[in-house]
Order: C-alpha cells, then structure tokens, then sequence
C-alpha cells in the first residue's frame, strides 16, 4: 500500500512542476485566465439563486451564499474528477517511453483544481461580507474538510484514470454520473430539507457529510459536526484503500496498454 | 568491474488486446459478466529467459529484427516495464534516449519544458537549474528556446530532447535507434557526446539495426531473435553470424521468388534452337547463393540444349539494377570468345570475379543468340540476386580511387 503512496512522494517534486505547468497554461493571460477560473462559478451561482430563489422561492435566507459555499467545493472536486479521469491516457506517450509514476498525473489534477479553489475562495469570503454575514473564527477549521476533501478525490480520481486505460468508455459514463450526482448533493438545497424517511439515502453520497462541513463553516458561520467530518475521513480512506488496490494490480500493465 | 545492469531470468509477456481476449470497454466488461463468458487475456511471450551482464564502462549493443524483443528489453532495463518473471537490477541514474521530447506539453515554451523533462528523468530542481543553460546551448535552438514547443520542428523537438536526456548525466545510458537526429553538424554533436561518455567509464546499452554502428561502438554484442538470445560475445562474432542467419533467410526466399517469376514478371523470348534450361547462380565455393558481398565473386552456370543445330552461336549476360538501369551488357562476341560447337546438351560457366556493386537488388538476364542478332533464347530478367554492404557509400559501383593528402609547409611562398 505504502509503495504506491510513497511513488508519489518520490516523484513530489515534479508533481508541484506538473502543477505549475498546468497552472501556468491556464493562467497564462494572467487576469483573463483567473476570469475564466471564477466565471464558471460565478455563473452558476447567479443562475441558480435566479431559479431558486427568485422563480421557485426557497426560503433561506441569502441563498446566493448557501448555494456558491456548497459549489466551489463541488467545483473542485467535479473539475479534478473530469480532467484527472483522461490523464493518464493523455499521457501515453510520456509514460511509455519515460520511467515514470503514472499515478501522479490524477494527483496533478487533484492539485492544480485545488489551487483554482483557493484562488476563489476569497471572492466567496468578499460576498459573504458584502451580503452582511459574519465570518467567524470557524473559518480557521476549514483546512480539516479540505484535506479530507482532498484525500477522497485523490483517490477517485486515481482510480477512474487507471481503469480508464482500460475501459475507454469509461469517460462517457463518467459525465452522467457526474451531473446526477451534483443534483443527489445538498448543494442547492440544504440537506435538512429533505423529508425524515429519506435523511438516510443522503449518507449514501460520501459528499454529503463534507459539502455540509463547508456550508457551516462558510455559510452558516459555525464549526462543522464532528460526526460529518469523521464519517468523511472515514469514507477517505477508505477510497483510499480502493484506490491503492487498484493502483497496484494496474499500476505496471497501464504502461503497456496506454 | 563493478557491474551497472544485471538482467536474471527475465520474461516478458503482453497481453492481446481486442478480440474477445480481454474487454476493452466497460459495455463489452458488462456483457461479458453477464454472457459468463470468461475473460482470459491471451498473452505471447516477447523474451524469454533472458540473462545479462553488463559491467561498468562496457558498450552493450543489442541487435535483431523488428519484433525480436529489443526495445522491450530496454524498457525493461529502463524500468519502463517490470518482468514477468526475474530480476532487473541497475546501478546508477539511468537516461533512456528512446523517444526524444516525450512529455514536452505543446503549450509551453522550450525552457520550461527543459525543467519538467529533465526533472521526469530524475534530475532534482536545483540540478535542473544549474544545467538549463548548457542544456539550451547544446540544442542550440537560438530564439525558439522561449517559443511554446508546438511551433517547433521535428528536428528541433528532438535536438532539444537529446539535449536534456544527455545532460541528465546518467551512469546508465539507454539508447534505441534515435542517432539519426536532425541535421549532419547536430548528429556529429551526438555522436561526439556519446563518445565522450564511453571515455568517461558510463555504461551504453545501444539498440540498433545498424551493424555497422555496433561494430565501431559497442565492446559487447546479444542477438535477440523471437525474444531469445541467439548470440552473444564479441561484435565481430556476433555480427558475423547475424549477417549469415539473414543471408540465408534472404536467400532462400529470392531462390523462392526467382524461381517462381519466370512466367509473370520476367521475360523470355527467341526460337529456341538452342534453349537455356537452367541457370545457377553459385559462389566461390559453388553454394547457390542470391545474396552477395560486395566485391564477392559470382559464378553462373547454365545448362543448354540444342533442339536443332546451329553453326555459330554468342552467349551474353547482362546485370540490371532492379529499377531498370543497365550496368553492364556484354557478350562472348564483343570479348572475342571463342564458342565451340555445342553438343547436344551441355553447360556454360561465367564467372564475374568481383561484384563491385553497391547495396541494393539486381537482375541477372543472360541470352544465346545467332552472331547476327537473332535470338535462340533470351532470359530477361528471370534471376536476380541482392548486393549486401556495410560501407555506406552510395550509387551504382565503387570506382577505385585514392586520396592524397599534401599540407603546404607553413611559410612556403606558391
């Protein structure tokens, strides 16, 4: 398990290079770039709170906040789970012909989206003030859910691009689900809305306890349960695992099939 | 001698793909679960049982046809790839030359990619920084060195690969039939810079066709055929056998396809009182043989019979280039031989002392003819046989020639 951990670790000092490589094409017109970044976003943001908070009338209270604390997450992780998920095979040439760690392309991925997080994270604190809500020193814990956040899709998407190599249709499902599985996370509508007798099929989504973390600490000015960030770290590593099982039985026949 | 690269037992299988070997998509996994149908890859052995040792400051040179296992026994050495079974163990960094510019990102310009690659091959941030200008003086791009790398040639793409790969300063350099790099100035850098890490006690492992190459680098040789190691030992030796192993192969399929051509693409013509019934291309020591030397003596012996007799008769040969040009046409006429009466049947021998040909393919026409041009049978271009060379020169036939060389005494007045 280690060994294919510690692969990247070894190779930790390319992985950051790969990541500024990936940053620098991006942003490579600097303030357009960043634009580009916080569009997406920002976009959603307004055409969600039009049709929620304007057409449907959810009653909670500066909806346009709730709903861009549970997107920049979701940004993240949905961005680092597309791009990451043809790394690998995008990389064919490379990691045929150079001895070379192919899981570090996924965490590449996970990496260079997490920068774009951070890097929209302050528009999100500028709204909330703007919008007259306090922030509170629980935004001090707000790098627990992150690396929890991290480590979960480290691990999806690692194991996505692996099995990629080897179902090349494994793409074309990946968008479906990927557009389910936003509407299946409290992200425009609190988790609490849901009726009792369904409450249980939320924990089902490994992505609920964490999104909700980053709602209270962004949103609703308050530290996150415990129980939702343990039942994520939980869910973690346990991908984690997954991950590492799969990395290891594929990690040496991707090169020869990629 | 410390030893840098030591191969036990290695081998090395692949899967198929397609087929009903092993699904490639989700959907075909999906059916295949549910049909039962059990996914067994089919697997071919690439090498097998392969051992190797390479000391410290030896020249390794790998040599086979396409598909014989070489470049996969490099990956391997290059931990590209892991053996199914054995050990590969190396010392020392190791820089494969096997593709130049793998991983260059089209985006982003020249020196940055230098950083990234050379940092993929193992090199830390800090050494990166302190090469990256020789290595940009090396691939001497001149202003393209700041140009996102899409704009570049193939040749500047791969000048600049060779460069960081070189600079990388491996113990171990792995090398697969990338020599021929750009133009003649840059290839002459290559080569140089090879040579000087053969001076300074590294370890090459060059993977080649060229035999020629092998022979003037390498201390050491391996023969891979079908993933096996046929020879190895000295070049000379190794070479030696190779050269022959080809030249027979070639020679029984030309044997094959001469003989067999005579109704299609050649042609034959003439009245057929006196009939050539066969021609045997042999060589000194009277082995029929389609695939020559060049220099080798070539000896070819026809067989006749005369249907109805004839007072005079000319035999002549001709050599074509198989596209048609004619090197030499000459007859027993045109020579002032004398042809005595020919028997009923009977056999003619020529004998070309020295084929001074170069590399390529050739046809071999003879003809017998009346003294008046009329001919009894006439063989165009119903033999062949192919001219082999190490030299490298090019065109038709080596003149013979010498160089003089005659520097001016320094202060002497013309």
């Amino acid at each position: 398990m280690l060994n294919f951990l510690s692969e990247l670790f070894v190779y930790r000092q390319v992985l950051l290079v790969l990541v500024f490589r990936d940053l620098k094409a991006r942003y490579r017109g600097s303030v357009l770039g960043l634009l580009w970044t916080l569009l997406n976003p920002l976009l959603l943001m307004a055409t969600y709170s039009l049709v929620f908070a304007v057409y449907v009338r959810v009653e909670i209270p500066e909806y346009p906040i709730f709903v861009f604390s549970g997107l920049l997450p979701w940004i993240w992780f949905s961005s680092a789970l597309m791009s990451g998920a043809n790394s690998i095979v995008d990389a064919g040439t490379l990691i045929k012909r150079v001895a070379f760690a192919p899981q570090v392309l996924p965490a590449v991925a996970v990496t260079a989206t997490l920068v774009n997080f951070l890097l929209a994270l302050p528009l999100l604190l500028a709204f909330a003030l703007s919008w007259g809500l306090p922030i509170t020193w629980a935004i001090l814990l707000l790098p627990i859910p992150i690396a929890i956040q991290f480590v979960f899709t480290l691990a999806l998407t690692i194991t996505v691009s692996m099995l990629g190599v080897r179902y090349r249709d494994l793409n074309h499902l990946l968008g479906n689900v990927v557009t389910l599985w936003f509407f299946l996370t409290p992200i425009v509508y609190p988790a609490t809305s849901v009726p009792d007798r369904f409450r249980a099929s939320l924990l089902v989504n490994p992505l609920t306890p964490l999104i909700v973390s980053f709602q209270d600490i962004l949103y609703r000015g308050r530290p996150p349960e415990v129980l939702n960030l343990a039942l994520a770290a939980v869910v973690a590593l346990l991908a984690l695992m997954a991950a590492v099982a799969v990395g290891r039985r594929l990690r040496w026949t991707i090169v020869e099939q990629v | 001698m410390p030893v840098a690269i030591e191969l036990v037992d290695i081998s090395k299988r692949f899967r198929l793909q397609g087929g009903h070997s092993q699904p490639t998509t989700l959907k075909s996994a999906v059916v295949d679960f549910f049909l039962r149908r059990a996914a067994s890859p089919e697997r071919f052995a690439v090498l097998q049982d392969i051992d190797l040792l390479v000391e410290q400051g030896r020249t390794l040179g790998i040599i086979g046809r396409n598909g014989s296992g070489k470049s996969t026994l490099l990956k391997l050495i290059a931990g590209i790839y892991r053996p199914d079974a054995g050990r590969v163990v190396t010392h020392g960094r190791i820089a494969a030359l096997i593709e130049l510019g793998a991983g260059f990102h089209p985006e982003l310009s020249g020196r940055e990619n230098i950083i990234i690659n050379a940092m993929m091959l193992g090199l830390s941030r800090r050494e990166v920084l302190a090469r990256v200008d020789k290595i940009i003086d090396f691939a001497d791009l001149g202003g393209f060195i700041d140009e996102p790398t899409r704009v570049y040639s193939s040749g500047m793409y791969m000048r600049l690969g060779f460069s960081v790969a070189i600079h990388v300063d491996p113990d171990i350099l792995l090398i697969d039939e990338v020599l021929a790099i750009g133009d003649e100035s840059f290839a002459k850098k290559c080569t140089d810079r090879i040579s000087e890490f053969r001076r300074r006690g590294k370890t090459i492992v060059l993977v080649t066709h060229d035999t020629g190459l092998v022979q003037r680098w390498c201390d050491d040789v391996i023969w891979l055929d079908g993933g096996i190691v046929r020879a190895s030992g000295s070049p000379k030796k190794v070479i030696d056998l190779y050269h022959q192993a080809i030249a027979e192969q070639e020679s029984d399929v030309l044997a094959q396809s001469y003989r067999t051509t005579e109704a299609e693409a050649g042609q034959r013509w003439g009245n057929r009182q006196v009939e050539i019934v066969r021609v045997r291309l042999t060589d000194r020591d009277g082995q029929e043989r389609y695939v020559y030397e060049s220099g080798e003596s070539m000896t070819a012996t026809f067989a006749y019979r005369v249907a109805k007799p004839v007072s005079e008769s000319v035999f002549s040969f001709a050599i074509l280039r198989a596209d048609g040009l004619w090197i030499y046409s000459t007859n027993t006429a045109l020579r002032q031989v004398i042809v005595p009466a020919l028997g009923a049947t009977g056999e003619v021998t020529l004998t070309v002392e020295r084929l001074d040909l170069l590399v390529g393919s050739y046809f071999f026409d003879v003809a017998v003819h009346a003294p008046d041009g009329a001919p009894y049978d006439y063989h165009s271009r119903l033999y062949g046989f192919t001219i082999r060379s190490d030299s490298g020169e090019i065109g038709v036939a080596p003149l013979p020639h010498r160089w003089r060389f005659q520097p001016a005494d320094e202060g002497s007045v013309d």
